[in-house]
C-alpha cells in the first residue's frame, strides 16, 4: 500500500516550489518524523525544486512514502530536462554554483538526506533521488 | 502574500507570516528598503517566524535585506527563527552571517536600540 504512496509535484513556477515543500512536510508528518526532519525535509525539496527551476526551468518532483524493514521513510526525486551538470564533482561541493545561488544547494541537501544520488547527462537533463528515514 | 509592514515609534516591524513564493520575498526586500527611507526610522525587526522553510534562497535574501537597510542608515535585526529550522540551516551550512538575530520580537527591539547606540557613539 505504502509503495503506491506516491506524488508528483510539476515544477514550473515559484509557486510550485512551495506547494512541493509542503507536501513533502505533510508526508514527513504521516511518516511518523518529529519536527526536526520534516523541516530538514522540507528544506531539501526546497533546495532541489528551485534548482530545476533555475538551471532546467521545469522539470518535477516526487514524493513518496518509503519502507525498509520496518522503517519508515520519505523519498524525493527531482528530475528534468535541462542542461545537466558537466562537472558533478565540483557541483556537490560547498560554495560552487553556476547560477548565482549561494552553492550549497546540492552538496547541503546531501548533508540533510540520509541517501543521497545524483545521476546527469550534459544535454539530457539531471535526476537527484534523496531519502531520508524516520530514526 | 504580501508581508505587512508595521511603524511602531522609531521602528518597523515586518511580521512574514506565512511562506512566501521568491517574488513575493523579492518585492518584501525592496519594499522594505523603501519604508525606511520613508519613514525615516532607526532600526527594523525582520520577524520570520512564520516561514515554513529558510532555504538558501531566503537566507540569502535576508541577508540581503538586512545589508540594505543597513546602508539606508538604519539597523535590522531578524527574529523568530524556530529551533527546527535552526537545526535545518546549520546542516544545510546557512549561518547567516552578518546578520543580527534575537529570540523573539521583545528582544529584536532591545537588540536594536543597543545597535543603534553603538552606531551613535561611534560616528561621535
Amino acid at each position: 500500500m505504502l509503495v503506491a504512496d506516491e506524488l508528483s509535484i510539476p515544477i514550473v513556477s515559484e509557486a510550485d516550489i512551495v506547494e512541493a515543500r509542503q507536501r513533502g512536510r505533510q508526508l514527513a508528518v504521516e511518516s511518523g518524523f518529529g519536527v526536526s526532519d520534516q523541516a530538514l525535509i522540507a528544506t531539501a525539496i526546497s533546495e532541489l525544486a528551485r534548482n530545476i527551476l533555475q538551471y532546467a526551468k521545469r522539470g518535477e518532483v516526487v514524493i513518496s512514502a518509503e519502507r525498509r524493514g520496518n522503517r519508515a521513510g520519505v523519498g524525493v526525486v527531482a528530475s528534468d530536462r535541462g542542461p545537466g551538470i558537466a562537472d558533478l564533482t565540483r557541483a556537490l561541493e560547498d560554495g560552487f554554483s553556476t547560477g548565482n545561488g549561494l552553492g550549497l544547494g546540492l552538496p547541503g541537501t546531501r548533508r540533510i538526506m540520509d541517501e543521497f544520488e545524483l545521476e546527469s547527462e550534459v544535454g539530457g537533463g539531471t535526476r537527484v533521488t534523496v531519502k531520508k528515514w524516520v530514526v | 502574500m504580501p508581508v505587512p509592514i508595521l511603524k511602531q515609534g522609531n521602528y518597523l516591524i515586518a511580521p512574514i507570516q506565512a511562506s512566501l513564493t521568491d517574488e513575493q520575498m523579492l518585492l518584501f526586500r525592496s519594499k522594505l528598503a523603501e519604508e525606511v527611507g520613508r519613514t525615516r526610522v532607526s532600526g527594523v525587526v525582520i520577524d520570520v517566524s512564520g516561514l515554513d522553510v529558510i532555504d538558501s534562497f531566503t537566507a540569502r535574501t535576508l541577508q540581503d535585506v538586512t545589508r540594505m537597510v543597513k546602508l539606508r542608515g538604519a539597523e535590522a535585526v531578524v527574529v523568530g527563527i524556530q529551533p527546527a529550522l535552526a537545526f535545518a540551516m546549520i546542516q544545510l551550512g546557512l549561518g547567516l552571517e552578518g546578520v543580527a538575530t534575537a529570540l523573539d520580537l521583545e528582544e529584536g527591539l532591545e537588540l536594536i536600540k543597543w545597535l543603534g547606540l553603538n552606531r551613535h557613539a561611534r560616528g561621535r
